[in-house]
């Protein structure tokens, strides 16, 4: 008990002035200015992005007379879900009657094989570019970066021209073709960022163990991108599902994607305007992307956030 | 028997010239320090010799072998890296055996190379774990396994110790040390650290500006340094400089500066001989003596300006004429500044260089 005379403990009224000041973590007022700027702006922001999705959840729960009596904001007196199942199964769209759900799986038969396509090749060429200084890399590089900024409308019609002759106008391989090279800059740029960060000893390494460009890729390189893929695989996903511009191009009416079908059933000028359905149908194309950034949305930034600061 | 053989490398970046026409004979079971300043192309020649990178003109062999163009995995070597640059994904054994795996060796013959490598070097407990778990010391040594399991004729260290802290570094020293005794390999290493040059090396090799300037023991390094760039370079505190001239009167050769002059009577000159003209006389602060008596063939006395303890010894700065001048001496005999002493030395142990060209007189 020696100690504690000549260092009086803690806590003790002993203790001389200089010692009696602030201590531990610094006290955080809840109502300070910066507070009520930073929270106040969240909330207005978050209100203005959601309140339009919250009219379109309630718009499409309603029967067409509820709708008919105005008050978009109030919630649906009586709950019907015939919206949703007439705009996935029974909505017209021009000539076939089958609602967004041929959209749909179009979509989906034009989504995967784009993102799965596009993403290989990106990752390759990534890793190549990064790591193997072959002969004219800089050269190509300049190139693919130049056709990240070109503007997609000035390539619409000559590639009308080109999947024409080689025969896929109008079918889904031709828009898979498409999307997968407009995606292909980008990614690339991607991917060899990312590689590009990867410390170089690591690859000088793998090559004196005796791997060569496909061991060091799958063995060494892939293990480590998967945040990267993540990233791009979001990225192609959103992208395409989303698209509407090469799909009301490169399509035929049955190969229509969900997009453009759905533009067609809003946009159809028959009979009266149904409202529910119209909401209920747009709901339903946006749903993969959403789920998608519901999902990988942590992963995404953290994908992000490692390319930015390494590269 | 020549073990590595580099003939007449250069490497270019564009215009850049990194190594300049650069030769070195490392004979087998020789252990080479490649030493000099940050951006002297150590690096490069390592990965020259490895194989990461093509010459641009010159022949590499290794064990007599021209393996210029071939790949680095063929070239019978192993390399360790600063960074370590273990493979993130794999355990300890998988990082030790991928160069096995890519060679196609039978299963039981890598575990059992994996298992002989891992005894050496005291890791058997950390076989199943991942690099991230490991310390940096730890990390190391997994590396340099990654290279002795592959049963190399020549293994390449480039700056493998210089990311661990110092005590680390000398034991890792020591057991490198041991490792070549044990094994006997050719050992090529390149280093910023003196004392690992000094006590590693069989011969040290000084570069600068991509060329090697000298290649010797490394005791030869020290007392006879080559050029005034080696001479400057290679020890620690660093060697004085005193800028004169060199006279020749009544036969003797002098060294003469302002308020100074130093018979050299006792001077190894080099064979090829000598004219008067400007000098710089370098003597190592080790070798100067502080109140130790009137036995130097020079002794002056001279005013303590600064006083460095280093610990076991003491830095006293002093001016000899009016240019400044260091004594290395033991710290319980220190004197304390403005202190009036007698410093000595003996000609016999200075370096003097050609002030122009700055080669060994
Ligand atoms: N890709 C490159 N393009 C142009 N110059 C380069 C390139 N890589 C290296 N250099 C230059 O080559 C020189 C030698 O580099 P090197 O890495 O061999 O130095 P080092 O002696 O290992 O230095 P350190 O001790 O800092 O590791 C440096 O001056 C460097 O700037
Ligand atoms: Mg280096």
């Amino acid at each position: 008990m020696t100690d504690a005379a000549i260092l009086p403990a803690a806590g003790t009224s002993s203790r001389p002035a200089a010692l009696s000041g602030p201590q531990g973590p610094r006290p955080r007022r809840a109502l300070s200015v910066r507070n009520v700027v930073i929270y106040g702006t969240l909330t207005v922001v978050a209100v203005y992005y959601l309140l339009p999705l919250y009219v379109m959840v309630v718009t499409s729960l309603k029967g067409l007379p509820e709708i008919r009596m105005g008050n978009i904001f109030s919630p649906p007196v009586e709950i019907t879900f015939e919206p949703w199942v007439k705009a996935w199964a029974t909505a017209c769209t021009g000539l076939n009657c089958d609602g967004l759900s041929r959209g749909f799986w179009n979509s989906v038969r034009i989504t995967v094989p784009s993102v799965v396509f596009s993403i290989v090749v990106a990752s390759v060429n990534g890793y190549a570019l990064a790591n193997w200084r072959f002969r004219g890399a800089e050269l190509f590089f300049t190139i693919l970066i130049v056709g990240a900024f070109i503007p997609y409308q000035v390539m619409l019609y000559p590639i009308v021209i080109i999947l024409r002759e080689i025969g896929l106008y109008g079918s889904l391989w031709g828009l898979v073709i498409v999307h997968s090279i407009f995606g292909m800059p980008i990614l690339t740029l991607l991917f060899r960022n990312y590689f590009a960060s990867v410390p170089e000893e690591l690859f000088k390494a793998a090559r004196v163990d005796g791997a060569g460009f496909w061991q060091i890729y799958f063995k060494i390189m892939l293990p480590m991108a998967l945040p990267i893929f993540v990233v791009a695989i979001i990225l192609q996903v959103t992208g395409i599902w989303n698209d509407f511009l090469f799909g009301v191009v490169y399509t035929r009416p049955d190969t229509y994607p969900m997009t453009v079908q759905l533009n067609n059933i809003v946009n159809s000028v028959q009979g009266v305007k149904e409202y529910n359905v119209n909401m209920a149908a747009t709901i339903l194309t946006g749903l993969v992307p959403l789920i998608v950034y519901f999902i990988s949305g942590k992963l995404f930034v953290r994908g992000i956030a490692a390319g930015a600061v390494k590269g | 028997m020549t073990s590595v053989l580099v003939k007449d490398v250069s490497l270019n970046y564009g215009a850049v010239e990194v190594l300049k026409n650069l030769n070195i004979d490392v004979a087998e079971g020789e252990f080479i320090v490649l030493l000099g300043p940050s951006g002297c192309g150590k690096s490069t020649l390592l990965n020259c010799i490895a194989g990461l990178l093509d010459v641009s003109s010159g022949q590499i062999f290794i064990k007599d072998r021209n393996v210029t163009w071939e790949e680095p995995k063929d070239r019978g070597i192993g390399m360790v890296f600063q960074s370590y640059a273990l493979y993130p994904q794999m355990s300890v054994e998988g990082n030790l055996s991928f160069g096995l795996r890519n060679a196609g060796v039978p299963k039981d013959e890598i575990a059992r190379r994996v298992a002989r490598a891992a005894s050496i070097l005291q890791i058997e407990p950390l076989l199943k774990r991942r690099p991230a778990a490991l310390s940096g010391g730890q990390r190391q040594r997994v590396a340099i396994g990654r290279a002795l399991v592959r049963d190399v004729d020549v293994f390449l260290f480039d700056e493998p110790l210089s990311n661990l802290d110092a005590k680390l570094r000398s034991e890792l020293r020591v057991e490198i040390k041991r490792l070549h005794q044990t094994l006997g390999n050719t050992m090529i290493y390149v280093t910023h650290d003196q004392i690992e040059a000094m006590t590693l090396a069989d011969r040290i090799a000084v570069m600068k500006g991509g060329l090697i300037q000298q290649l010797d023991r490394p005791q030869a390094i020290y007392s006879r340094p080559i050029n005034r760039f080696v001479a400057g370079f290679i020890g620690s505190p660093g060697m004085n400089f005193l800028e004169g001239r060199l006279e020749l009167r009544d036969g003797v050769p002098h060294f003469a500066a302002d308020g100074l002059d130093i018979p050299l009577s006792t001077y190894p000159f080099d064979a090829k001989g000598f004219a008067p003209g400007p000098v710089s006389f370098g003597m190592r602060p080790e070798h100067v003596g502080l109140n130790t008596g009137s036995g130097w063939p020079f002794s002056r006395q001279v005013e303590v300006e600064v006083v460095e303890p280093m610990g076991s010894d003491t830095l006293v700065w002093t001016r000899l004429g009016d240019q400044n001048f260091t004594v290395r001496v033991s710290s319980e005999r220190a004197p304390s500044i403005g202190e009036a002493v007698s410093i000595g030395f003996d000609p016999l142990r200075a370096s003097l260089f050609d002030s122009l060209s700055g080669v060994r007189l």
